[in-house]
């Protein structure tokens, strides 16, 4: 299967939607485009608005303003509604959704399209043989006769999108795939997928809360907070400039804001150097794993390090350790667990923090895009 | 599967559920005159009963199925609201003495009703005839089969359907290969019942349709009539009786027998 192979202009967009959904007080009002053969992460908080975008765009659901277009062609407008048969736009969801009273093979030749040229017989050859190598690729070959109740969970999903890749789909919308399943099948289909994908050619939206899904699948990351697009670029770009603090989180980064006055920028009890930079507000972007928690009182901390002490807010264990959350200002960070051994740190506790600013960003405020680093 | 924690005491009302079913029916054929259950049961009234009874109740089946399935649909589709009143629609024949039924259709039917009468003009006269006889029977069993669907097509939901447009599939062919096949062991179950339902039917159609030997005496109506005398002993209506009971059990075994291999998953 060669990309492009429905035709349609190449240089238009492959997905184009900009679509408006108002219901029950909250609206949902977002573009999305991706170029032909793209993958692209649609990443956001619960109640973003994510799943009714997919919604819009397979046609199950009816936009309240705007328009989606398909390679070039309208399928969703004030003025069209293209039925979700004839978009060429394939949801593949949580749950597989395979249609139980069919073999594994029957299911993924269901949407196929086989020329009837030879008449019925031929075709159905044809269907059997092409699930059959689409078995195959999804790793399931010989599995073809199963049902999907002899499947186990990980085996579904890739029945599943080995049936929506069959489709030749214009657009494949994946909306979190991998939700259900334990953490070592999820590896297996996101490497999976990482080969099907770009091999079919398939101009892909994946809706994912799993970072590690958006950095080894799509090349492009759009955020969706509140009904809106708050930040989108290339993956690695998006998450080393977070714009909010969905992003930080998800980038493992302390978003910090605070202000510069006279070379210094300061919030709370952290203070760091910022030579060089024009008094004002300013976001200081901190990794977590930038930030060292001082058990032992050493303040004889060495002048480059900044250091300050902190109420702990909020403890919480992790398998390599904790992870703290103090205020003032509002930082979060990692403790290894031979640090913590003792068991001698508890909400409420003090603790002393330092960070080497050289690993600090400072993001003057009101400039999202890529900032500089300060040195 | 498995046994569940059901109290175990709940098997002595079983028990005495299924002698409650089985004894009356030993009865029965205790009854039985073995020396004429052979001539009775190849008399021209049996003979001719007997196929008027599974004709019809054929038909009527097939009617039920063509104009329920679509109903079962409409049902299951439809909002909470029309969905409960529909249903409470469906559900009157069901509840309805059949004698009720029977009156009911002969006034729209009859030579008087106002479809009747509309019906005579144009040559057709459908009370006292086979065709009444179907009628009567797909009236009391449509119920059956719409209910027994539409529960089959709510437990199912539309999910299937939505993930089969998804890829590309017709709305018919969506109804084909993935509803109905999905519904199959509920259609199957509405459409046993169903036609248990009208081979049984009496009340409606003795009203309706009448008790002309060859042209409406179904079987119920043949032992009714051998039961009350008539001229003829009660052994004929014994021998009736059996021949139906045998002939139900027959019908329900072939339709349990033969399933589809689409229905058998689930």
């Amino acid at each position: 299967m060669a990309p492009g192979e429905y035709g349609g202009a190449m240089s238009a967009p492959a997905l184009d939607a900009r679509v408006v959904v108002r219901r029950d007080g909250f609206v949902l009002d977002a573009a999305i485009s991706a170029a032909a053969g793209e993958i692209v992460a649609l990443m956001g908080p619960s109640g973003a608005g994510k799943s009714s975008m997919l919604a819009v765009i397979s046609g199950l659901l009816r936009a309240s303003e705007g328009h989606v277009s398909v390679g070039g062609e309208t399928v969703s407008s004030p003025a069209v509604q293209l039925s979700p048969q004839r978009r060429g736009v394939v949801l593949l969801g949580q749950d597989p959704h395979l249609f139980p009273h069919l073999s594994a093979r029957d299911n993924v030749a269901f949407g196929m399209r086989v020329s009837a040229d030879g008449g019925r017989a031929a075709a159905r050859v044809e269907r059997r043989a092409r699930a059959e190598r689409w078995l195959e690729r999804v790793g399931l070959s010989g599995r073809g006769h199963r049902r999907p109740a002899e499947l186990s969970g990980g085996q579904q999903q890739r029945v599943a999108l080995a049936r929506a890749l069959a489709t030749e789909p214009r657009v494949l919308l994946l909306d979190e795939p991998f939700t259900a399943l334990d953490p070592a099948t999820r590896g297996d289909i996101r490497a999976m997928l990482a080969a099907r994908l770009p091999a079919a050619g398939v101009t892909t939206v994946m809706v994912t809360h799993d970072i590690v899904d958006a950095a080894a699948l799509a090349a492009r990351l759009i955020v969706l907070e509140h009904g809106r697009v708050t930040q989108e670029g290339p993956v690695r770009d998006v998450l080393a400039a977070p714009a909010s603090d969905f992003v930080a989180t998800l980038a493992g980064v302390n978003r910090v804001p605070g202000r510069i006055e006279a070379g210094v920028w300061c919030a709370g009890g952290l203070r760091l150097p910022a030579a060089g930079i024009a008094d004002g507000d300013a976001v200081a972007l901190i990794p977590l794993s930038a930030v060292d928690v001082v058990l032992v009182s050493d303040a004889a901390a060495s002048g480059a390090v900044a250091s300050w002490t902190a109420p702990v807010v909020r403890l919480e264990a992790t398998a390599a350790g904790a992870r703290l959350r103090t205020a003032d200002p509002d930082i979060v960070c990692d403790v290894p667990i031979a640090a913590i051994a003792g068991g001698g740190l508890a909400e409420g506790d003090t603790v002393r923090l330092r960070v080497d600013p050289s690993d600090v960003r400072l993001v003057v405020a009101g400039y999202n895009g890529a900032s500089s680093p300060r040195r | 599967m498995g046994r569940g924690f059901v109290p175990q005491v709940l098997l002595v009302p079983a028990v005495v559920g299924i002698a409650f079913l089985v004894v009356p029916l030993t009865a029965l054929v205790g009854r039985v005159d073995m020396t004429t259950l052979w001539a009775d049961i190849t008399s021209p009234v049996a003979v001719s009963a007997l196929g008027l009874s599974l004709g019809t109740a054929a038909l009527a089946t097939l009617v039920c199925l063509v104009l329920g399935v679509p109903l079962a649909l409409l049902l299951a589709r439809s909002g909470s609201r029309l969905a409960g009143i529909l249903r409470a629609v469906v559900t009157v024949p069901l509840v309805l003495p059949p004698m009720v039924g029977g009156v009911a259709l002969l006034f729209l039917l009859g030579r008087n009703g106002w479809l009747g009468q509309l019906l005579e003009g144009v040559g057709v006269r459908i009370p006292f005839t086979t065709t009444a006889v179907v009628i009567a029977q797909s009236f009391v069993a449509l119920p059956f089969l719409v209910l027994a669907v539409e529960g089959a097509l709510r437990a199912t939901g539309t999910e299937y359907e939505r993930a089969a447009a998804a890829l590309g599939a017709g709305r018919w062919r969506i109804l084909w290969r993935i509803t109905l096949p999905l519904a199959g062991p509920g259609l199957l179950a509405g459409l046993v019942l169903c036609f248990a339902r009208a081979i049984g039917e009496f009340g409606a159609t003795a009203l309706f349709a009448g008790n002309a030997p060859g042209v409406t005496q179904t079987m119920p109506l043949a032992i009714y009539t051998a039961f009350n005398g008539a001229g003829v002993s009660q052994g004929t209506a014994v021998a009736l009786s059996l021949l139906l009971l045998v002939t139900s059990l027959a019908v329900l075994l072939l339709v349990r027998g033969w399933r589809p291999a689409s229905t058998v998953a689930r």
